[in-house]
């Protein structure tokens, strides 16, 4: 072989594919870290102002953290596109007329279309929450931003919560495939174990997307 | 003899007069069904009905008509193979359909089995992903004694569950990305499995998926539909397998050269 063995792994449609799927389980980490944050909103608008502060005092960390985050979301949007775009040329010229799913399920089906949702919601969600309107806030003598109140004032929008938990029923969609797709990707299938990960998978998906989904419409409710 | 219960069929069957020709979907009438006819019998007498009226049979691939061969590549009402369990075209008998019925009959469909006419595809992709390391090359010598290499039952059991693969190419049809991953890991996982397998089985993944990705094939994206669909009921399990030989032989496994 001309090229060496690990330029083609990268190259090859297995190695793409567990790059996907490991930037996949990253990303699902996240969102586990993000969803527990999130949950200190229901405790009181001092601890969740806390937190965000003792987030963004990690000053150049933070940046190093979120360039981390940004490089693994960009690989894994970046590649699953390619992989995407590959499949779309490997079925031949002419469509199939009939088509009867048996292993497909919507879930699978909409992979792309979810992500791409996901890549829009992301984008807005940093314009409107992170980039949001700047308050300030003082908590035991502590200047910080009151990122609760951006929030809450985003959330009385009924529109702006309705898209939230819209995006949040892609991302339950996306990681309910995602979840065990990824372990079958890296080779982690046995028949001794493989169900529960597909449980797994189902449960992180509803919890996730119900948690991010239920938290909007509890900011609307507080908020209006 | 008597032909009392023979019923008949419309078809809707894709003709396509060669590889670079258009293609359609042609109606078709066939009387004198018998429901202990196989799905290609019962081509062959719609065949003998177009020949008899001077037009063109339908070609189609088939072979031993037994459920071995893995020839009689065919979409039966968009499955492949029809979608019963565990069978092939040739396996299909009419006794499932009924009088009246109206079947889409179409060829596999993916950019790696390029269509040669009507039915029949070129499917010597999957040969050719094969050649590059489906087999042992080590020279074993004479004939061992049976029991000098040991192999669990179970690891036997599952080796075999994988050379079950007839090489059909249904999975690549039925895949929504026309990935030819479940042949492929079927192949690699058989033979990683067996200790007469492992001492080729780096370069064997690593020649196998590379040669898989420049022939057109898909990316896998687990839909499962291979599974579903596969005549010898072959495991994804063996994909994960392949999945895990891989990545180890592409981090691990490297030839030295002996000019240093």
């Amino acid at each position: 072989m001309a090229t060496s063995a690990v330029t083609h792994y990268f190259r090859s449609s297995i190695g793409r594919k567990q790059l996907v799927a490991i930037t996949g389980l990253a990303l699902c980490g996240f969102l586990v870290g993000h969803l527990t944050g999130n949950l200190l909103l229901l405790v009181s608008s001092d601890a969740f102002n806390i937190y965000a502060h003792k987030l963004i005092s990690l000053g150049a960390l933070l940046y190093v953290i979120e360039a981390g985050l940004a490089a693994v979301f960009l690989v894994h949007l970046g590649l699953a596109m390619k992989l995407n775009m590959e499949n779309m040329q490997s079925k031949g010229k002419y469509q199939q007329k009939t088509k009867t799913g048996r292993g497909t399920t919507f879930a699978s089906q909409t992979m792309p279309y979810t992500g791409v949702m996901l890549l829009v919601f992301l984008i807005l969600h940093l314009i409107s929450l992170k980039f949001g309107t700047h308050y300030e806030t003082t908590v035991d003598g502590v200047v910080m931003r009151d990122l609760y109140r951006t929030t809450i004032e985003y959330f009385r929008s009924p529109i702006a919560t309705a898209w939230y938990v819209i995006a949040m029923a892609a991302a339950a969609l996306h990681t309910s495939h995602g979840f065990a797709s990824a372990f079958q990707t890296m080779g982690w299938n046995h028949g001794k174990y493989f169900k529960n990960v597909k449980r797994l998978g189902l449960i992180y998906a509803i919890v996730v997307g119900a948690g991010f989904a239920g938290i909007s419409i509890w900011c609307h409710l507080k908020g209006v | 003899m008597s032909s009392d219960n023979t019923f008949s069929l419309n078809l809707k069957i894709w003709r396509q007069k060669g590889a670079n020709a258009e293609g359609k979907l042609v109606d078709y009438h066939v009387d004198h069904v018998s429901p202990d006819m196989s799905f290609l019998e019962m081509i062959d007498v719609l065949n003998e009905q177009l020949v008899r009226k001077g037009e063109d049979p339908i070609a189609f691939d088939h072979d031993c008509r037994e459920g071995i061969c893995g020839m009689c590549s065919m979409m039966i009402d968009g499955k492949a193979h029809g979608g019963y369990k565990n069978t092939t075209t040739c396996q299909v008998h009419m006794r499932l359909y009924k009088n009246g019925d109206t079947i889409v009959v179409e060829p596999f469909r993916a950019s790696a089995f390029p269509i040669v006419k009507d039915l029949a595809v070129d499917r010597s992709a999957i040969d050719k992903v094969m050649i590059k390391g489906g087999y042992i090359s080590a020279n074993t010598g004479n004939a061992q004694d049976g029991n000098s290499i040991l192999i669990p039952k179970p690891i036997a059991d599952e080796a075999m569950d994988a050379a079950a693969c007839i090489g059909c190419g249904a999975c690549v049809a039925s895949c929504p990305n026309g990935s030819g991953m479940l042949f492929m890991g079927a192949k690699i996982s058989q033979l990683a499995l067996l200790p007469q397998g492992q001492p080729e089985a780096p370069q064997r993944a690593l020649n196998m998926v590379h040669e898989h990705d420049t022939l057109g094939f898909g990316n896998c994206t687990n839909h499962a539909e291979c599974e579903a669909t596969c005549p010898k009921g072959i495991s994804i399990e063996h994909i994960a397998r392949m999945n895990r030989e891989y990545i180890k032989a592409a981090f691990t496994y490297h030839e030295k050269t002996r000019s240093e």
